[in-house]
């Protein structure tokens, strides 16, 4: 038989149950579209890490607060960093070229008669700028007399300044930030989306001035002020390594611990670029099994609908078999079946996991990027599956007895 | 006779091993049917008229024995040359019609090219084909009918041009009026009578006497062997013939 013959008569013998058909492919169609998905959402991960990793900038290095909790019976993890570890770092390390800390928070802004809720606060220090990169459009950044004065002042981001001022200068205006009044200093360039952040949204203020006006938390304070993260451009890679050991050394003596018991970590961007890929590696290893066992399940569900079609059509398959089919025609009728079952359903699943990709992208606010690689490997794991489950029904039918098979009601 | 033996069995044994138990289905079974014979095969249930017909169908082998069919020795042969064999040489014609469901007439009656590997004809040709057997069946309105849409008589017309499709050397005929009323029934004798005064050969398996009447030969079966084998009356054949045409002038009409 011609391969279009056998393409017709296994798509007719489809086509008599439908709604079977359709519910026989939908465990393949959840499983390429799961892995299209999935992938696309972790590839999109991925971009975003490397992207803002990028927009870092280089020769940086990352301090971290690292809580190692004591044994059972002590008290809460005492130290982590603080404030005024940043300016001892900018201070007494050699080839440090700027330091950076940074305090979230969010409050109403008020320009005459605009109100914007939620708008993101960045509580920085002088060197943003620099460190991350970013130009101001007009006016000037705060300066370190800001800093260690608390001066009240402010710089917009791009988008935010066009909707508190629209066409009238921002710089000089004043603009009320939950209770307190901001001077507005600057106004900075739009760079639209950096990594997963938009800047152009954020106000940026000394974070003095958050640590004053904006920490919801009060109880952060008893130990000075808490950060999370100091930022360090080191002048470049030849001292990275030097400046490192001195700020360890720096931190263990003002933190009051021994190197060994240290309650920070200090991380190079390739530390970091190669913990998010061993994450992203491991999250996209579970998707890439909890997506292949989807298509197992679709697989069985392949089967057992071939099997209990082949059940059905025993006469069917007498009745070819008496005119002349051989055994190899009725294989390769059910099998046809199986892998256009998985086939139809490979496509459908193509087309919802790249609609569903987007749609993610869409409802959910979060980065996917629909990788070609993964519709190849899903739509080539269902037609596998299609065969390697299609292939034990269609051979149950080949190897009927045709006698036995035409007496079958 | 000089026509050349369509069918030749040389000593056809069948045995069904059921453990122990061993059933002799056929025994020693020697038979030769020429080409041009309408040979009606009947007996009791159990006497091996049904095993002998899926031997000489090519759907079954036998024990041991031999059975030349136009000449070739096909005792021996695996599935798929059973298979190849079925698919030209032999037209089945059920009791049951066995036609597939869902599937129109002339689907139906172009089954058998799909499975003919020798068959290069194009689907237009082979739909006229079909069409060209449907017509010499009088089935030609038809067609397009599923099985679920014809009658009994019809439906046993489709199954016969579908086993006529490949022009087979052979037509077997298992109880081919046994689900049909009379009048179907005397259609579709009429029918076979006339493709065999074509020059088809067919056995029929029968076991109503009035049916038997209308072959050339009627070979009666008892306990997996031939009993009796004569040739029925020249009279009465001319005479069925006579009947049978004025009865398919009568559907003509």
């Amino acid at each position: 038989m011609s391969l279009t013959k056998v393409i017709s008569v296994a798509w007719i013998g489809l086509n008599r149950n439908k709604l079977r058909s359709l519910l026989t492919m939908l465990g393949v169609i959840i499983g390429v579209s799961a892995v299209i998905i999935m992938v696309s959402v972790s590839t999109g991960t991925e971009t975003t890490i490397q992207e803002q990793i990028n927009t870092l900038g280089t020769n940086l290095l990352f301090v971290q607060s690292s809580f190692t909790r004591g044994g059972p019976g002590q008290g809460p993890p005492s130290g982590g960093l603080v404030y005024d570890d940043a300016f001892a770092i900018a201070d007494e390390i050699n080839g440090v070229k700027g330091v950076v800390v940074e305090q979230n928070s969010s409050e109403t802004v008020k320009a005459g008669n605009v109100t914007i809720e939620d708008v993101s606060i960045l509580g920085t220090t002088p060197d943003f700028p620099s460190v991350r990169d970013m130009e101001l459009a007009s006016g000037r950044y705060f300066t370190q007399t800001d800093l260690n004065r608390k001066q009240k002042v402010a710089v917009l981001g791009a988008s935010l300044a066009e909707e508190l001022f629209g066409d009238t200068p921002a710089v000089g205006q004043l603009i009320r930030v939950g209770d307190t009044k901001l001077t507005v200093i600057g106004v900075m360039q739009g760079k639209g989306m950096s990594g997963n952040v938009n800047y152009d949204t954020y106000l940026f203020t000394p974070i003095t001035v958050v640590f004053e006006k904006f920490t919801p938390n009060q109880f952060a304070r008893l130990f000075g002020d808490r950060v999370r993260m100091i930022y360090v451009e080191v002048e470049n890679q030849d001292v990275r390594e030097d400046a490192i050991y001195q700020i360890e050394l720096l931190l263990a003596r003002r933190h009051d611990v021994s190197l060994d018991e240290a309650n920070f970590i200090i991380r190079t961007q390739d530390d970091i670029i190669e913990t998010r890929e061993a994450t992203t590696a491991a999250f996209r290893n579970l998707l890439g099994w909890v997506a292949g066992v989807s298509l197992l399940v679709g697989g069985i569900g392949i089967m057992n609908i071939m099997l209990v079609s082949v059940t059905e059509r025993t006469r069917e398959i007498g009745i070819r078999q008496s005119v002349g089919a051989t055994p190899n025609d009725i294989r390769m009728q059910f099998l046809t079946e199986a892998l256009l079952l998985s086939l139809v359903g490979g496509l459908i699943g193509v087309i919802t996991g790249v609609g569903g990709s987007w749609l993610f992208g869409v409802m959910g606010d979060m980065r996917t990027v629909v990788a070609p690689v993964s519709i190849v490997v899903a739509f080539s794991s269902a037609a596998a599956v299609g065969v390697f489950f299609g292939y034990y029904p269609a051979n149950k039918a080949a190897m009927l007895d045709p006698i036995e098979a035409l007496r079958h009601e | 006779m000089t026509a050349k033996a369509i069918i030749q069995t040389i000593n056809l044994t069948k045995i069904y091993g059921m453990g122990d138990i061993q059933v002799e289905a056929l025994k020693d079974v020697n038979l030769e049917i020429h080409e041009g014979e309408f040979v009606a095969v009947m007996g009791p249930s159990g006497s091996g008229k049904s095993t002998l017909m899926n031997i000489l169908g090519c759907l079954d082998r036998p024990t041991s024995g031999q059975y030349l069919l136009a000449g070739e020795d096909v005792s021996n042969l695996d599935k798929v040359q059973l298979a190849r064999i079925r698919n030209r040489k032999i037209g089945f014609v059920f009791q049951s019609y066995n036609l597939l469901p869902r599937t129109n007439a002339l689907e139906n009656v172009m089954l058998p090219m799909l499975y003919d590997p020798t068959n290069h004809a194009s689907q237009d040709e082979q739909r006229e084909r079909a069409l060209r057997v449907l017509e010499s069946v009088h089935l030609a309105d038809r067609v397009h009918h599923q099985p679920h849409e014809l009658s009994g008589g019809q439906s046993q017309r489709v199954a016969i041009a579908r086993a006529l499709i490949n022009d087979p050397v052979l037509l077997l005929a298992d109880e081919p009026t046994g689900n049909l009323d009379s009048h179907s029934g005397q259609e579709i004798l009429a029918l076979l009578v006339d493709l065999n005064s074509q020059g088809s050969t067919i056995v029929m398996v029968t076991h109503e006497d009035g049916i038997a009447a209308h072959a050339k030969r009627v070979i009666q079966f008892l306990d997996g062997g031939v009993v009796t084998d004569r040739l029925n009356g020249h009279r009465s054949r001319e005479r069925l013939i006579r009947s049978l045409k004025k009865e398919n002038a009568n559907v003509a009409n």
